[in-house]
């Protein structure tokens, strides 16, 4: 689409693959396994003969029938249309990242990936000492006294926070007194909806004129219902709280626990501990600030870690050293009991290690700095594309390491609002934004994210594109409301999604709706 | 050297002095310090972080972390019968080819035309979940089988409005303690009482005796697992079915589905949600990093209502005939409803369940009954090897897929110690059960599937022999 030297002419690939239920031929495989051996067979016998009466399947699984390289070539077809973060992906709250292939090659080994959680703990010596190194690793990055890698993401350690919240008001024979967690609007849907889940009622406090939540609006909230205060600091408008400390003094005062969401770490590593703050615990994502990586969604790890006063009631097992061995620590009479089997997702700690270790202190810093650096460099430079405004424009400090832009005056002046720009950011090869959480504080929101990794030159790029897309705008709204158009697929059609009679989450689902065969892609 | 060269970091691009002065020219400030303003001074560190040493090297920092890992030892290098939740399958090597791929490994989301590849294979895993379960609706897996079971109770609370759930109490203590903290404590409004049901004598199934005596009005639904945590397949489970719907409970059940292509599926003795876990199709053991839950049901729509994660759905795109896939149902999770959502969602294991996608692929309806059928008959010969031995007896001897559960009592040694000396033989021995079960006694849970051959099953029954019999 491009015609200038400085925007790319990317073009996604076009394979029209049809989806894997939808080719083969009957009789085909994609692997083999052995008969069991003759004297296996003749000691027991036909294998259908061991199942009870009435529980073997009957009809075989309408499954694919394909030869292995035709199953590869699928998937690689797949990824090849996949953007999957090749282009620049600035996207706000998730802190893009470089994911090392070495730390990938390592966790391959066997030495890692064919390793049973219950193996005798003399054989697990190597994961454990670097569990328990990494674990040190975020004590001295937040001050406190104890992680664990249980959670399986960000959301799954708050959800472990409210549990811990349960387990530690319940030894105080408060739990029934204390039904309420404090939240902000600003905070991720996640603290609110895991509170919930736990069983508490959620209270959530609004934001004033400075960015963020009075002290006022929480001492109103507070009350001997209060149980705990779930909060992220900065929030991602790229506003740091100045009166945190305060908070964290209020919430203790009134009875309750201070859990800080360092989903926003990137900007503040390196520059103070939560445990310095007041906090009795914090939560740090290890596929986004450490490193590890996503998976377009997990496996994750949130690392939560608290204070010794709050360690008792942590999931089991917790990875200790004791005369100068590793060992799992399963007794904890008073644990909040687990929140997921077995440890966590152990390769990712793995990664997140291997990524701290060649970071150092000084390249964390280097980040923290680089982060908040490059984010105030985009600010500067967004500010001068029309159509674009700041969130809380009345806040003149310097922000953090994101802000939050709303284009609600180009949707104003043109009609195109923040998802078309999205999609139309992908035919410039530039991986799709994140816009908001909900609920949207500032219309049509978009939030991006610099981080660290990305070079000043792709920054450039990046706000080029958006300079370029609000040009389209202005001079043609339709070519930018249909986009995207240089993808593997057109635009998609969102009704069908949320109808009952359309919606189709299997195939299976669909071919009973519409009772015939669609054709590829 | 320049100060540039010094301070380059291979991951960071802007870690220059000259392109950090001109960023810092470009907005007009005179230092990156300048720049954390909005932190009080009192909120700011004393003194800097202490780390260990930094490896920028590659090559030092690959030499470290293999030099520790070497300090474990592994399943490739010792012969294992541990399961209980983590399986040693055959993880295919196309399996990790595709996962690997850096556009399905690094990103986060793009948008449904951007990512059309990714939510394709999303859709395909459902699509072939579907087809194994013979059930419509398959959501993006949840953390792991405990956690599935979790929100699929939650589920049946809301459908029915009742708060109590009946489930087996031979169950895996670790899954149990996941479900607990789902059903959460007594003190809160929204507690869901759990009832164990107990256990028919000869087959491991659902005594379903007790389970009569048990169901009620209250009964939000009825849990149990085929094959269970010892292995047993349940042979009632129709009848169990039966039951629950006669009481308006709902009928929930956990299958392995590595099991389906020579067992029945949940949906064919009328289960009305599916769950189970991932990590067999064609994902590592990963010292248990490799776990993940499905979800599955009828494509009702009271049933989707309830779904707490991500649907992905096939629809049409603006060109004719063309399809695409994304999110259905989204605003009802907690990124649309906040603490109004269905519990919660966020970032699970999605990258498994392109693993698993692919892994289905390969099989196809050939490869998981072969696969199925050389468990059992694997499975079934290490039992009957190993009941041989003098004063060892197998619980459960019929009906079981996997694992089964080996008694010692007749030996009078203890698991603990078998496990040790068997660990000197280069054996990782079956999981220790007396402190979970301590009816059963000195017993252990065996785990045998296609990666065993009959020589590894004869290598454990003679050091068994061995380590006993002394």
């Amino acid at each position: 689409m491009s015609e200038k030297n400085d925007l790319r002419r990317y073009h996604a690939a076009v394979w029209d693959e049809p989806l894997v239920m939808e080719f083969g031929h009957p009789g085909r495989r994609g692997q083999v396994f052995p008969e069991a051996e003759p004297a296996v067979r003749k000691a027991v016998g036909e294998a259908r003969a061991l199942i009870p009466a009435g529980m073997a399947r009957t009809e075989a699984p309408h499954l694919p029938e394909l030869s292995e390289p035709e199953v590869q070539r699928h998937y690689l077809h797949l990824s090849q249309e996949t953007l999957g973060m090749m282009g620049i992906s600035l996207f706000g709250t998730c802190t893009m990242k470089y994911n090392a292939r070495v730390s990938e090659a390592v966790a391959m080994r066997p030495e890692l990936a064919e390793v049973h959680p219950h193996q005798p703990e003399d054989t697990l010596q190597g994961i454990l000492e670097i569990i328990h190194g990494f674990d040190l690793i975020l004590r001295e990055l937040s001050g406190m006294d104890q992680f664990i890698f249980q959670a399986g993401g960000g959301a799954d350690a708050a959800y472990t926070h409210c549990c811990l919240t349960r387990a530690w008001h319940q030894a105080r024979g408060q739990l029934a007194q204390r039904d309420e967690i404090i939240t902000s609007i600003q905070a991720h849907p996640c603290n609110a909806a895991t509170a919930a889940a736990a069983g508490f009622k959620v209270v959530t406090l609004q934001l004033e004129e400075n960015g963020y939540p009075s002290i006022g609006a929480l001492k109103a909230a507070l009350s001997p219902r209060t149980a705990a205060l779930l909060i992220n600091n900065p929030d991602d408008m790229g506003i740091y709280n100045p009166d945190i400390k305060e908070w964290v003094r209020l919430v203790h005062e009134a009875g309750g626990l201070c859990f800080y969401d360092h989903a926003n770490f990137n900007g503040v590593m390196g520059k103070l501990r939560a445990r310095e703050l007041g906090f009795d615990a914090c939560m740090y994502m290890l596929h986004k600030t450490f490193g590890a990586p996503k998976g377009g969604g997990g496996p994750a790890v949130g690392a939560y870690g608290c204070s010794k006063e709050l360690a008792p009631f942590l999931p089991t097992p917790v990875v200790v050293r004791e005369d100068g061995a590793y060992r799992l620590d399963h007794d904890r009479p008073q644990s909040a009991g687990k929140i997921r089997e077995f440890w966590g997702n152990v390769p990712q700690v793995l990664k997140a290690y291997a990524w701290a270790r060649c970071m150092g202190a000084e390249g964390i810093n280097e980040a923290s700095d680089l982060s908040v650096l490059a984010n105030n460099y985009m600010d500067k430079k967004l500010g001068e594309i029309r159509g674009l405004t700041r969130s809380n424009p009345q806040v003149k400090k310097w922000r953090m390491e994101m802000t939050r832009w709303s284009l609600g005056k180009l949707k104003e002046d043109t009609g195109v609002g923040t998802a078309d720009v999205a999609n139309r950011m992908a035919d410039y090869g530039i991986d799709p934004y994140w816009m908001s959480h909900e609920p949207w504080v500032v219309p049509e929101p978009f939030t991006p994210e610099a981080g660290e990794m990305y070079s000043k030159e792709d920054l450039d790029q990046w706000i080029a594109v958006i300079a370029r897309i609000v040009e389209e705008a202005y001079a043609d709204a339709a070519l930018v409301k249909s986009a995207p158009h240089a993808q593997a697929i057109h635009q998609i059609k969102g009704a069908p999604l949320e109808d009952p009679k359309r919606w189709a989450m299997t195939w299976r689902a669909y071919r009973r709706k519409n009772g015939s065969t669609p054709s590829g892609g | 050297m320049t100060s540039n060269e010094a301070t380059a970091h291979p991951w960071m691009a802007n870690s220059l002095a000259d392109i950090k002065q001109a960023m810092l020219a470009e907005i007009g400030a005179a230092s990156v310090e300048e720049l954390f303003e909005q932190i009080p001074v009192g909120h700011r560190l004393k003194a800097s972080i202490k780390l260990p040493r930094q490896l920028k090297s590659e090559a030092e920092l690959k030499r470290h972390l293999v030099t520790t890992l070497a300090r474990n030892g592994n399943c490739e290098q010792y012969l294992n019968f541990l399961g209980a939740g983590c399986w040693q399958h055959h993880v295919p090597a196309v399996v990790d080819e595709i996962v690997g791929r850096t556009e399905f490994l690094t990103p986060v989301w793009g948008s449904p035309q951007s990512d059309h590849g990714r939510n394709q294979a999303w859709f395909e895993y459902a699509s072939q979940m579907g087809e194994l379960l013979n059930m419509e609706v398959v959501q993006l897996p949840v953390y792991s089988w405990g956690c599935a079971i979790g929100h699929a109770i939650r589920m049946a609370a809301r459908l029915t409005g009742r708060h109590e759930v009946l489930l087996p109490r031979l169950i895996d203590p670790e899954r149990l303690s996941v479900i607990r903290n789902y059903c959460e404590p007594t003190e809160m409004t929204g507690h869901i009482a759990i009832v164990p049901v107990a256990h028919d004598r000869k087959t491991g199934g659902l005594d379903l005796r007790d389970l009569q005596a048990k169901i009620s009005a209250k009964t939000a639904a009825v849990y149990f697992e085929s094959p269970g945590y010892l292995g047993t397949i349940e042979g009632q489970g129709a009848e169990v079915a039966r039951i629950a719907r006669a009481h308006g409970a709902e009928t929930i059940v956990g299958a392995d589905p590595i099991s389906l292509g020579v067992l029945k599926p949940p949906a064919d003795y009328r289960a009305d949600i599916a769950v189970g876990p991932t990590q067999p199709l064609g994902v590592h053991m990963n010292c248990g990093g490799g776990v993940g839950g499905y979800i599955a049901s009828r494509d009702e729509e009271k049933y989707i209502r309830q779904y707490n994660g991500f649907l992905v759905s096939i629809t049409d795109t603006a060109r004719p005939g063309e399809h695409g896939f994304s999110l259905s149902c989204s605003h009802q999770t907690s990124y649309g409803m906040r603490e109004q959502g269905r519990d919660w969602t966020g970032n699970s294991v999605y990258l498994w369940a392109i693993a698993n996608a692919v892994y289905m692929s390969l099989l196809g309806p050939q490869g998981f009954r072969e696969i199925g059928e050389l468990i059992l008959q694997q499975a079934h010969y290490a039992a009957r090897t190993l009941a041989k031995i003098k004063g060892v007896r197998v619980l459960f001897p019929k009906g079981f897929f996997k694992e089964f559960v080996v008694n010692f009592d007749g030996t009078s040694k203890k698991v603990a110690r078998i496990n040790k000396a068997l660990l000197k033989r280069g054996i990782f021995g079956g999981k220790d059960l007396s402190r979970e079960f301590p009816e059963f006694g000195q017993s252990a849970l065996y785990c045998v599937t296609e990666v065993h051959s009959k020589d590894d099953i004869d290598r454990l029954a003679s050091a068994l022999k061995e380590v006993v019999g002394k």
